[in-house]
């Protein structure tokens, strides 16, 4: 098997936790993330999934530094992440994007669609100022944006199409990884299903590993060749996509498959009891 | 005889850009004790059919514009202000999506009880807190009683939305509106929720309406459910009925385009999106709202020109469509 294209292990953020005033003293930590590990191959999805506060959007942040980890290892294209600093830092960071959830609060509102596309590639200084227009006009193509609105402001567009600029703004630079934190979950069901394929075609054509965060199951199973069930900072359960549905191997993977609202009421009673019996079981 | 019965409801708001037609000639029923769903992707009216029943909407910019909102025998579009509040939180009550907006940061949860068993049944004192905290034990909070004195910030999202519940219920109202109660919840939360309203629907014999942007939602809880799009209703029918044979395109298309979670080839399935967008409610079309996204638009009618009523396919059975799914099998049927 190849080297995976990102492999963390033990990786771990804890926030101190500090009471006082003047002078202030740590009397503990919350341990967001808490020894987790796992590796995504070129080109595949792993999937995080799990409750609020169980640690997953943490996890994204830790892998791209973007919060530097108490402990822990993050290995990408080989390199050690952890130990990166500065200019070398900032050249790893062009090899991986991110995808926030709300595509409302993520875009500046004071920038055109255009300037938002082409700021990474004036960050990194790459191309010039007539290339970069290229660039930005093949960019939102790419992504379903007619190119001819790009001199307007995000604030004219639905939430599905600001989430396409964003995901342009993330291609710029021509990444390997891409984070999707919860890219879909602000978006009406019609409109996530488009985004959704524009992820799956963006994959296939440019080869590109997703990190995928998500809380709703039905949705990860779409988009993943990997889970990792997360509750309290930890990994509960890791394996195989269609492993972890058809076979889930802990209680609370079992909860949270049978918490997932089904549009078929005729298994209603049935996966009301389900769901009862495993809440017993799993209760903290 | 049903508890509500809405009639040709239409709730517009007067913006400078022009008149929106967020609710534009919507009727149902709901019987007592009896849930309905209604369901629909942002701006399709759902919440604002809600606040129109509650008559919370701020008027200016909203009013209803015309219809009839029948509760309990009484109109409720023509009482005052002062009659509004004897029937809101005695007789309707309603819980939202964010339970922390929604509760008083700087009440006790005893209080935000008691201050409704005051108002509306005039229990006070002891006798009040005592009540309050058979409510909190009644939706699942335990050691209640102490918990009285306790400010919301101090109860997760899913205890706070129990809360809610808690005061909604404190009055027995004959109907809850229930507004995207579970959305801002993780799944196995909103799975408690939903059937702690349920369980308190059936002791109590309350009717409810839920609603939701979520098929799946609606297919758990709702005994009824109503579609709806552009304002308006374009579907409705016994849950079990629509679920098994959905007949208008939209419907079709959202349940096609929702991922599946038992589906073995989701990895490789592309799903099935719904092109386009809803339209604009300030200029609806004349025709059938819907049109513009319908694949059996313009076959050989004019549906797109014509505005489509809604008709009773077959009986409890209710389509806004010139294309439902079983006329469409039939002429397929013929010309095979």
């Amino acid at each position: 098997m190849s080297e995976p294209l990102l492999s963390v292990s033990d990786l771990k953020v804890h926030f101190p936790i500090r009471k006082g005033f003047l002078f202030d003293r740590t009397v503990g930590y919350v341990k967001a993330v808490d020894g987790i590990g796992f590796e995504i191959e070129e080109g595949k999805t792993l999937a995080l999934v799990g409750e609020s506060g169980s640690g997953k959007s943490t996890t994204a942040y830790a892998v791209l530094q973007l919060l530097r980890p108490t402990a822990g290892s993050v290995s990408f294209l080989g390199r050690e992440l952890t130990r990166l600093r500065g200019s070398e830092l900032r050249q790893a960071r062009r090899q991986m994007q991110i995808v926030f959830q709300d595509p409302y609060a993520s875009l500046n509102p004071r920038m055109t669609v255009g300037k938002i596309v082409a700021e990474p590639l004036q960050t990194h200084g790459i191309g010039t100022r007539s290339s970069r227009r290229a660039t930005v006009a093949h960019l939102l193509e790419l992504v379903g944006f007619d190119p001819a609105y790009t001199n307007r402001y995000p604030h004219e567009f639905s939430g599905g199409q600001r989430q396409r600029i964003g995901i342009a703004r993330a291609l710029a630079l021509s990444p390997k990884l891409i984070v999707c934190d919860e890219p879909v979950s602000a978006l009406d069901v019609s409109i996530q299903a488009q985004i959704l394929n524009l992820l799956k075609d963006l994959q296939d054509d440019l080869g590109l590993t997703y990190l995928f965060i998500a809380h709703d199951l039905a949705v990860v199973r779409s988009m993943s060749d990997t889970i990792a069930v997360m509750r309290e900072g930890v990994i509960v359960e890791q394996g195989p996509a269609e492993r972890v549905y058809t076979e889930p191997q802990t209680d609370y993977t079992r909860a949270l498959l049978a918490a997932v609202p089904v549009a078929d009421p005729e298994r209603m009673q049935s996966r009301k009891l389900e769901r009862q019996q495993l809440l017993l079981a799993t209760a903290r | 005889m049903p508890l509500l019965e809405v009639n040709d409801l239409r709730t517009h708001f007067f913006t400078g850009d022009g008149v929106v037609r967020a609710v534009d000639g919507v009727s149902f029923t709901v019987e007592p004790g009896r849930t309905l769903g209604i369901v629909g992707e942002s701006g399709c009216g759902k919440s604002v059919t809600a606040l129109s029943i509650m008559r919370l909407l701020p008027e200016p910019p909203a009013r209803i514009v015309t219809g009839s909102i029948r509760f309990d025998g009484r109109e409720l579009t023509t009482l005052s202000e002062r009659e509004l509040e004897d029937v809101r939180g005695r007789q309707i009550a309603m819980i939202f999506q964010d339970p922390m907006t929604a509760l008083n940061p700087t009440l006790t949860i005893g209080t935000q009880i008691t201050e409704v068993l005051e108002r509306h049944l005039g229990i006070e004192g002891e006798a009040a807190r005592r009540r309050a905290a058979e409510l909190l034990d009644e939706v699942g909070i335990s050691r209640a009683r102490e918990r009285l004195d306790d400010y919301p910030h101090r109860f997760s999202g899913g205890m706070r939305q129990r809360v809610m519940i808690a005061i909604a219920i404190a009055c027995e109202p004959g109907l809850l509106i229930a507004d995207e109660p579970t959305t801002a919840l993780d799944v196995t939360v909103q799975a408690q929720v939903l059937d702690l309203l349920d369980d308190l629907r059936r002791e109590r014999g309350m009717a409810m309406i839920l609603i939701t942007h979520n098929m799946g939602v609606v297919a758990e809880s709702a005994e009824e459910v109503a579609v709806m799009y552009a304002g308006q209703i374009v579907e409705q029918a016994p849950a079990l009925e629509l679920f098994a044979r959905p007949e208008h395109p939209y419907t079709e298309a959202l349940l096609a385009a929702l991922p599946d979670l038992d589906d073995k080839r989701a990895r490789e399935r592309r799903l099935e999106a719904i092109p386009g967008r809803p339209p604009d409610l300030i200029d609806p079309p004349v025709g059938c709202r819907f049109a513009a996204r319908c694949p059996y638009a313009g076959c050989g009618d004019s549906c797109a020109q014509a505005p489509q009523p809604l008709r009773e396919l077959r009986p409890t059975h209710w389509v806004r469509s010139a294309h439902p799914a079983s006329k469409r099998a039939a002429e397929e049927a013929l010309s095979a």
